[in-house]
Formats: structure tokens, sequence, C-alpha cells
């Protein structure tokens, strides 16, 4: 009985859960599915680095930090440019995607030359 | 002290107009900090003065050198530089074991000024970098306090930190370390974090994780930022005040800084792999998880949201056990658990006198005693907890930082008395936080009890004005920070904290502010105690700069009833090597004074102050803990043609080789162990006198040491151990000494070459007839030099080289010759 309430809970969840994302304006939609991508990129480096080996380990390195951090500043330029953030309200977004270039550029600069 | 003076040139503008003031206090605080970089600068020239431009100690001759290198050869040769002049036979890789950023920020600023046709040397250079940055700290420490607590409190602790005797100490002009620079990057660093923290701004973010790599670039001691950091983000987390604006500030220095500092060839990959980095990748993972929670919990009902609680514990929790337990499992296979020698010795403070003898055997891995706390960082102990209290009224996530960053760094300091550097930028910030909310205090209680005199006495007004003008900024910030994080769990019980401590500050509650005003009276008697207390601080900060923290240690000087005595043997010693020794002769000392071997005497030394190699330490020790004959044998195994001793019983020079004696023995006993310490102890106590072990009086280091002694005053008296030496008439049969320079400072042995092995041979076995010792040593002979001059003319060149003298040979020579 249990069991079945639970999956009754999980479905209402997941059904409230994509109501409610459904609701989030396209540009934020785009930079998660960019996130999600990047983390995907990611994922697949470990596994193959899993089965294939870590050796050139600065490589490996190089590509998942980069792949998680693009990730990570695409978080943060959502968090920045989500509307209903009351924090960064008086930030316009032109000037956090500014800021979102500038990061990745120098992430992807320190990167190159990680990258052996 | 340039903020009373500055401030009391603020009378005239106690104006209405609120927009000139701000301005007025814009330019002011620049002239004001201008003021305190320039007493940051002069405070640390006390040693150019008494002394003279060098560079100080041990360790900075070393950048020095590797900072003449870069300026010679350029950035390329730098970073592939092996040298070949240390640790003889196995020599360095300098460019990956160093951290570069001292040396690029003085090669840098060399580079610069040449390029401006200011023709300074590289020493000039490197003798003032520490005084420039240390100016650039105090400069980071106002931006950083101002983060936390306003401009007041900024002003204070910069004023403070300009003149730490702690600080001072590590940044005198000369003393060339990397400290110099790395405290500055760490404040830096530090306050770019803070802001990131208050403006959640990516671009801050971004210089944070440069900052972060110029420390790492630095200093070893980056790993307090990459712990410390981590260690306030949990907190934050913990205590309900995450914030995407947390987020901001933490992710991304986690990703691009483990990225840059895995740039730096000494740190490589040992950015992802020891565990001192695992602490921030851990919270790194924990960040995302509840950003993801928060992210969700604010897209929901919250009854789903409840709902989705409880699917995910139960669902979590296992997954949670199981990447924890392969995570200690990973540690724990690693053999010292992924820490470094160093670092363990942080957290148990036992490790290293119990396992590392030569991190212990340094005088500054010590702990510290109670007094060097008040040497140190004076009053600022008593202010300490003051400013703590205030940090706690309103706790913000800034002022919890420092609260965090000062309780770690007092626990770090206390193990390790070098690492009271980190704790003083943390008491200056908390002391100028408590000394400023102090003078806000008195000042307005001051100015509400004489509202029409308030412009009678000049300081006072300044002060108010000042303290004023300090309230509405906070007023300004603390109202923005209420409206930008309005989700917080905590905000109801902060803000009627923040009701109470500001509103007294605004003019239009001037109810509650009657009921905080303290009785006239007391709030001068307070505030001139208060200006005692400054005024005792400086006094002896001066004291401190000018006599305990000022001397090169490789001039001496002593005053005596006759006058003052300079003793410059240190250098009178390298340079004779420099003068009369052969480029590529290899000289042996304790570890201490390879640095300035290889830098002022440019000669081959077998061990110096990076000890990275305890095997070859103790190699040394035991040399010098063991009797002539095995000495001589290792020192000649290591192919060293000089031995350099420091001894101090003449001129009383505690610090001199016989009393680092012990250390060797111990270290070397570590490995090699037929050295026993016991055997140098008489009942315990180490002596030196006619009661000290057979062992300890025929030791090579005690008969270098006294050798010729007794020669200066007839008892050999010496005044470092207060005694008269125990063995006092002795000759050196397999050294011979060289150089002693003018108060015996340093003495110079040679070794003897080899002996005529033949020579005693015959005299051993004179009975034996004369053929068949030729015969054997024509062979040897032959063995000899065959491989050097070819099989077939060995005959003749045996012959040749035997006249040479090349070979001893006894049927041509004479029996006593000495080659």
């Amino acid at each position: 009985m249990g069991r079945s309430s639970s999956t009754k809970d999980a479905q209402a969840l997941f059904h409230s859960l994509r109501s409610a994302y459904a609701a989030t304006p396209v540009n934020l939609k785009i930079i998660d599915l960019y996130v999600g991508f990047a983390v995907f990129t990611a994922l697949i480096q470990v596994v193959y680095m899993a089965i294939v080996g870590s050796f050139p380990f600065n490589s490996f390195l190089s590509g998942v930090l980069s792949c998680v951090g693009t990730a990570v500043l695409a978080v943060c330029l959502r968090i920045q440019v989500n509307k209903e953030n009351k924090e960064f309200k008086d930030l316009p977004p032109e000037r956090a995607f500014a800021d979102f270039v500038l990061c990745n550029l120098v992430l992807h600069l320190v990167i190159m030359n990680f990258l052996g | 002290m340039a903020a009373p003076e500055a401030s009391s040139a603020a009378v005239p503008t106690l104006m209405t107009n609120n927009t000139l003031r701000n301005a007025f206090g814009g330019v002011l605080s620049f002239f004001i900090l201008l003021l305190i970089g320039v007493l940051a600068f002069s405070i640390r020239l006390f040693s150019v003065i008494k002394y003279e431009s060098v560079i100080h100690e041990f360790d900075p001759y070393f950048n020095y050198r590797v900072t003449q290198f870069l300026t010679k050869n350029g950035i390329y040769e730098f970073w592939n530089w092996f040298d070949d002049r240390t640790w003889y036979p196995l020599g360095r890789v300098i460019g990956g074991t160093v951290y570069p950023g001292l040396t690029l920020t003085a090669g840098t600023i060399w580079w610069l000024l040449n390029s401006l046709n200011i023709p300074l040397s590289v020493e000039t250079v490197c003798v003032f970098t520490a005084p420039i940055f240390s100016a650039f700290a105090s400069w980071a420490t106002y931006l950083l306090t101002k983060e936390v607590k306003g401009a007041g409190a900024g002003l204070t602790a910069a004023v403070l930190l300009a003149m730490v005797p702690s600080y001072i100490s590590r940044s005198v002009a000369g003393s060339y370390d990397n400290e110099a620079v790395a405290i500055f990057a760490l404040i830096f660093t530090f306050y770019l974090y803070i802001k990131t923290l208050n403006t959640g701004s990516l671009f801050y973010a971004t210089l944070n994780s440069i900052a972060y790599f110029y420390m790492v670039c630095s200093w070893g001691g980056y790993t307090f930022i990459i712990n410390l950091i981590p260690m306030h983000v949990l907190l934050c987390i913990v205590t309900g005040r995450y914030s995407s604006r947390l987020y901001i500030a933490y992710a991304p220095l986690v990703v691009l800084g483990t990225l840059l500092a895995a740039l730096v060839p000494v740190v490589g990959f040992n950015a992802v792999m020891t565990s001192e980095h695992f602490a921030s990748f851990l919270v790194f993972i924990i960040i995302h998880v509840v950003a993801l929670v928060y992210y969700i919990k604010g897209i929901l009902s919250p009854k789903m949201f409840k709902v989705a609680v409880t699917l995910v514990i139960s669902a979590g929790l296992a997954v949670c056990c199981a990447v924890i337990a392969v995570l200690i499992a990973l540690v724990a296979s690693s053999p010292t658990k992924g820490w470094s020698g160093r670092s363990l010795s942080l957290l148990d403070p036992t490790y290293a006198s119990k396992y590392i003898p030569i991190i212990a055997s340094v005088s500054e891995h010590q702990p510290p005693t109670w007094p060097s706390y008040f040497m140190d960082i004076n009053v600022l102990a008593f202010l300490v907890p003051a400013g703590i209290i205030a940090c706690f009224l309103p706790l913000s996530d800034a002022s919890s930082f420092v609260v965090l960053y000062i309780a770690t760094s007092v626990y770090f300091s206390g193990v390790m008395v070098r690492l009271m550097l980190v704790l003083a930028p943390a008491a200056c910030i908390t002391s100028g936080i408590a000394l400023s909310q102090a003078f806000d205090v008195f000042t307005r209680s001051i100015k509400f009890q004489l509202p029409g005199l308030s412009s009678n006495t000049e300081v006072d007004a300044g002060e108010t004005s000042s303290a004023t003008k300090e309230a509405q900024n906070d007023a300004v910030k603390t109202e923005k920070a209420e409206e930008t994080s309005k989700d917080r769990p905590s905000r109801k019980s902060k803000k009627k904290e923040r009701e109470h401590v500001e509103k007294p500050s605004t003019k239009t509650k001037a109810e509650k502010k009657r009921l905080l005003a303290l009785p006239l009276e007391a709030s001068v008697i307070s505030l001139l105690l208060l200006v005692f207390l400054g005024a005792f601080y400086v006094v002896h900060c001066v004291w401190a700069a000018a006599e305990a923290y000022s001397a090169p240690s490789i001039v001496l000087t002593s005053h005596s009833h006759d006058g003052l005595h300079v003793f410059d043997d240190f250098r009178e010693a390298y340079a004779w090597l420099r003068h009369n020794t052969d480029v590529d002769d290899k000289v042996a000392s304790w570890w201490d004074y390879g640095y300035q071997t290889t830098a002022m005497a440019n000669r081959t030394v077998i061990v110096d102050n990076n000890t990275w190699n305890n095997t070859h330490i103790a190699t040394v020790g035991t040399a010098m803990s063991s009797p002539e004959k095995a000495a001589w044998e290792i020192f000649h195994s290591l192919d060293v043609k000089y031995i350099l001793v420091v001894f101090g019983g003449l001129v009383g020079y505690p610090s001199d080789d016989i009393n680092k004696f012990l250390w060797m023995v111990r270290i070397g006993g570590g490995v090699f162990p037929h050295i026993k310490e016991p055997d140098y102890l008489r009942d315990g106590q180490y002596r030196i006198d006619s009661q000290a072990t057979p062992t300890m009086l025929n030791c090579l280091m005690y008969k270098l040491s006294y050798y010729r002694f007794v020669e200066t005053d007839g008892k050999g008296f010496d005044r470092v151990r207060r005694t008269e030496i125990g063995k006092k008439y002795f000759k050196l049969t397999h050294f011979e000494e060289v150089f002693t320079t003018h108060h015996w400072m340093v003495r110079i042995y040679k070794l003897k070459p080899q002996k005529n092995r033949i020579r005693g041979k015959t005299k051993k076995s004179k009975s034996k007839t004369s053929s068949t010792s030729s015969s054997k040593r024509s062979e040897r002979g032959l063995f000899r030099h065959g491989n050097v001059f070819g099989g077939k003319e060995a005959q003749n060149q045996f012959c040749i080289s035997s006249i040479l003298g090349l070979v001893p040979c006894a049927t041509t020579g004479p029996p006593k010759r000495q080659i």
C-alpha cells in the first residue's frame, strides 16, 4: 500500500514539476539545455576515462573541468538573468552576459594552456 | 595614526549637504590610504637605514639568486632551469620546485623600471619588494574591512595592519621572501571573495580566481584559502544563509581556481590529487545539491516540496553513503592518508616532532609561546574578542567570514609560530572593527550630550563626522542587503537585531539614541583610554620595527661599553670562498648555509635550505657527528673539497653549529642508526665541557669548531655555552684549516687529499719484501690508469704518472711525500 501511495506521490510530483517548469521563460530553458549538454559531455568523458584510462591526465582534467566550468558559469548566468530572482533585479542581462563571456574566456584560455 | 590627524581636517566639511560630505569623505579616505601606504613602506626601512641595503637571512638569498637568473636569462630558461650547483650530486629543478610568484613579481618590476630607463639593480628591487607589497596589503585590508563593516573600520584596520609587528618581521626591506607578497595576495583574495559574495557579480568571481592564482604562485599557504572558503560556504549553508550569490562566489572559484593552481608547476596535479584540496570539491558537490534543492523549493508548492523531500531523502541517503564510502577508501589508500607532512603537523601539532625531525628542527615551526603573541600582535590580542562580538551584531555573510578566519588562524598560529603571520591580518581586521565601533559609540554619545558644542573640540567633531558618515554607509548598505535577500529563513530575528543597532545611528530615532548614549565623562575617558591604547601600539610597533626585526642576520652588530661592533664575518667567509677556491669545488656545511653559499660564494653545495631530500641531509649530519676519519670518508665520497662551520664561541653568537648540533645528530640518526643521540649527551644534558662524552669530544663538529680555540685566550672559554671547552689541545689529521674569519664566526676547512696508502702499508709491513709490494702497486697503477690512457701504453704511462706524482710509488718517491 505504501508503495502505491508513494508512486502516486511521485507521479503527482512529476506532474507538478513539469507544469512548474513549463512556465519557465524560453531563454532560461535554452540555458538549461546548454547546462544539461555540458554535464552530459563531462559524464561521457568520465566514462571514457574509466574505460580507457586517464593517461594524459592533464588532457582529461582540462576536458572534464572545461565542461564542468561551462556548466557552472551557465548556471551563474541563469541565476543572474532569472527575472524571478529578486537579488539581481538591478543587474541588466547584458551585463550578466558580458561577465559570463569574460569568465568563459578566462576559463578556456587557462584550459588551452593546460591541455598540454 | 593617520586617521585622527586627517579627520581633524574634516572639520570644515561639516556641512548640511550630504553628497558634498560623502565626496569629501571619499577624497579624505583616499589621502588617508595614501598616508597609510607611505607609513607601511617607511616603517620597514629601518633595516636599510640602520644597516645597509642587503638581502636578509637565508631563504631570501635563494630567491635573490633565482631572480638574478630570471632577469639574466628570461622566463623560458627560468622554467627549465636545472640547478647543478646545489644538492650535489643530485641537483635541483628550480623551475618546477619553486613558488614563482615572488620571483616573477620582482622580475617584472625590474623589467618595467629598466624599460622606463630607471637603472635599478636587481638587488635593490628585491630589497624593496616587501615594503611595497606591505603597502598594497594594507590597502587590501582596507577594501576587505570596508566590505565587512564600512569605511571607518576599513581605515582603522589598514592602519593597524600597516604596522603590525608580526607582518613587519617578515617584510622589512631586504626580507625578500614569499610571505612578503603572499600576505597581500591572501588578503586580496579574501577581499574579492567577500566582494563577490556581497555583489553576486561573475566579474568579481573571475578576478577572485585570478587573485587566487597569484596566491598559489606565491606561497604554499594557499591551502589555507582553499580550505577556509569552503568552510565558510559550509557554515553559510548549515546556518541557512545559502543564497545564489554564495553559489556565484564559490562554484566558479573552485573550477577556475583548481585549473589555475594546476598550471603552477610546483603544485601541478596536486591540485586535484591531495587531500588538502578535497574539502573544496566536497563542498562544491554539496553546494550544487543545496542549490538544486533551493531551486526546486522555489518552483514547487510547499506541499509538493514536502513530498519531494521524503522521496529524495529515502533514495538519496543510500547513494550518499556509497559515495562517502568510496571517498574514504580513496583517501585511506594513499600512504599518509593523502596529507603532506607539513599539513599533518598543522592538524596534529605533535606529528612533526614525532616523525619529521627536519620540520621540527626549524625554529619557526615550533609552537609559539605566550610572550610571542604579545610581541607580535600586541594590544590587538585584547581587541580581537571585542571585534568578534562586533562582527556578530549584525551577523552578515561577510562578518561571519571574518569570524571564521580569525578562529582558524588563531588555531594555526598556536601550532606553528610562522603562521602568526596569517593571524596578523585577521587580528587587524577584527580589532579595526572593534576600535571603529567603540569610537563610533563614544563620539556619538558625546555628540548627543553636547548638541551645541559639537564643533568646539576639533578632534571630537571630526571623529563624529566620520562616524556618522560611516553609520550612513552602513545604513545604506544594510537597506540594500535587506532588499536583496528577502527569502532567507533567519531574516526576522536578524532584522530585529539590526534595528537595535542601526536605529540609534540614524537621526530620526532620537529616543532610542538617548537610551544608548553613555554619560559624557565616561565616554570622554574611554576615548582617551582608547587613544592611549593606540599610542601604546604605535610605540611598540616602531620599537619592534627598529630594534627587534630589522637585523639582516648576515651582518651582526653589538653594543658594548666601548661602542658599536660590527660582525661581518659571513660575507668575509663567502668572499674568501668565491675568490680562493675553484669554481667547481664543493662546499659542505649544515643546510642552513646552503642558500647563502650558492648565492654569495657561487660554489656548489651538498645540501641547502630547500630540505627536500632527508637522506642527503642526514648524510651530512652523520658526517658532522662522526669521528674525523669516518667523516672524511663520507665527505670524500661526496666529492667535497671544503667544509664550512659557523662558530659563535668567541664572540657569543648563539645560533651557531654547536647549538644546532643535536639536530644534526637526530636527523642523521633518523636515517643512519649507528648515530645515537644518547652518545652525545651526559645524563641527558648537552654539554661540551670536560664532562662531555667522548663521542661528543671526538666528533667532527666539535673538532672543527674548537680547533686552535685555546690559542685565543689560553683557556678555551666558550662564550655561548659559558664554559671552558672539554678538549683543548688536539690536532686534525684529515682536515686542514684554510680560513677563519676575523671574529672566528665562520671557519673553513679543506679536506686533506687521500692518504698515501702505500706508506701506511710499508710502515706496517716492513718485513715484507719490496718486490712483492711493488708488483702489487704496479698492478693497481695499471688498473687505475688503463682506463684513461689506454691499455697498450699503460706501462709507460704508469712510469710517467708515478714520476708526476699522480700514483703513489714507494720505490721512487720519498717515504713521506705529500701530494
